[in-house]
């Protein structure tokens, strides 16, 4: 006895969507990051349902790519993140909005 | 109820909870850990969901990996902020709100619309998702992505080098966030 797919799906969707909302409501860059991270392991649990569904490893092959980028992007960001807080001592994206100094 | 979807229903909602507890967690220390439980959730439904080889490199790669550099990062610099603030407008919460769920059900209806029967035989051809039916897949059809994937890694870890150099001329390393402005 499988569970439906929809069900991955509607959970992934309420799992984005909180994500969604907590880069809108959050002013901590942190977690904004967090939020973000959250959100692309949403979508990597569409993959892998849908992938099940089709019978079809490439969603899995999607997501180990997807998996990749992510940890590629958390460096980067967290990077920046601590450059900026060198320069002005705040993560609260409210004072992080100037790009230049 | 079968037992597997009472065993989704399970998981579910401790991924659910812990989502809320990353967006609701005054304390960034907090939210991190809310989030290994959501990545600790999520690999668990892999399993579930015919991924094996994808559900241990979540537990390595997310758990393992960004949420323990998300915690340096927090340790190194001391990330609070005062969210919750009277100070923060009230109407841009309401509207936040109100356009996480727009797109909830925005989602949620275009993943519905379409009825999809799930079937034992299409699953059967993911062979579990193990290491090797994934590796290859990879190394077979998908080489070229596979390296370029390396080569970003790469250039990845360039970037975050440069970036996080100290500055010449500034000794003091990094500073702290100053207390709730």
């Amino acid at each position: 006895m499988m569970v439906e797919t929809s069900y991955y799906l509607i959970l992934a969707a309420i799992i984005f969507s909180i994500g969604a909302t907590g880069v809108l409501l959050r002013r901590n860059a942190l977690i904004i990051f967090m939020c973000i991270e959250m959100m692309l392991n949403s979508v990597n649990l569409t993959l892998i349902a849908l992938a099940r569904q089709w019978g079809n490893l490439e969603g899995q092959i999607f997501v180990f790519m997807i998996m990749a980028v992510a940890a590629a992007e958390v460096a980067v960001g967290l990077a920046i993140l601590i450059a900026n807080v060198r320069h002005r001592q705040s993560i609260n994206i409210d004072e992080i909005n100037l790009l230049r100094w | 109820m079968s037992w597997s979807l009472l065993f989704f229903l399970l998981v579910g909602a401790v991924s659910l909870a812990a989502a809320f507890g990353v967006v609701t967690s005054r304390q960034p220390v907090h939210s991190a850990l809310f989030l290994l439980t959501n990545f600790a959730t999520l690999a668990v439904l892999y399993i579930t969901l015919d991924a094996q080889f994808l559900a241990a490199a979540q537990v390595i790669v997310y758990a393992g990996g960004i949420v323990i550099l998300i915690l340096f990062v927090i340790m190194l610099i001391g990330g609070e902020t005062n969210d919750f603030s009277a100070a923060q407008r009230a109407w841009s919460r309401t509207v936040g709100i109100a356009l996480g769920v727009i797109l909830l059900l925005v989602i949620s209806y275009s993943a519905l619309s379409r009825t999809m029967a799930t079937s034992e035989e299409t699953a059967a051809l993911l062979q579990g998702g193990t290491p090797k039916a994934v590796g290859i897949e990879l190394f077979s059809k998908y080489v070229l992505p596979f390296e370029l994937i390396a080569l970003l890694l790469l250039v990845a870890l360039i970037g975050a080098l440069v970036l996080g150099r100290q500055q010449e001329g500034a000794g003091e390393g990094i500073p702290s966030v100053k207390a709730n402005e």
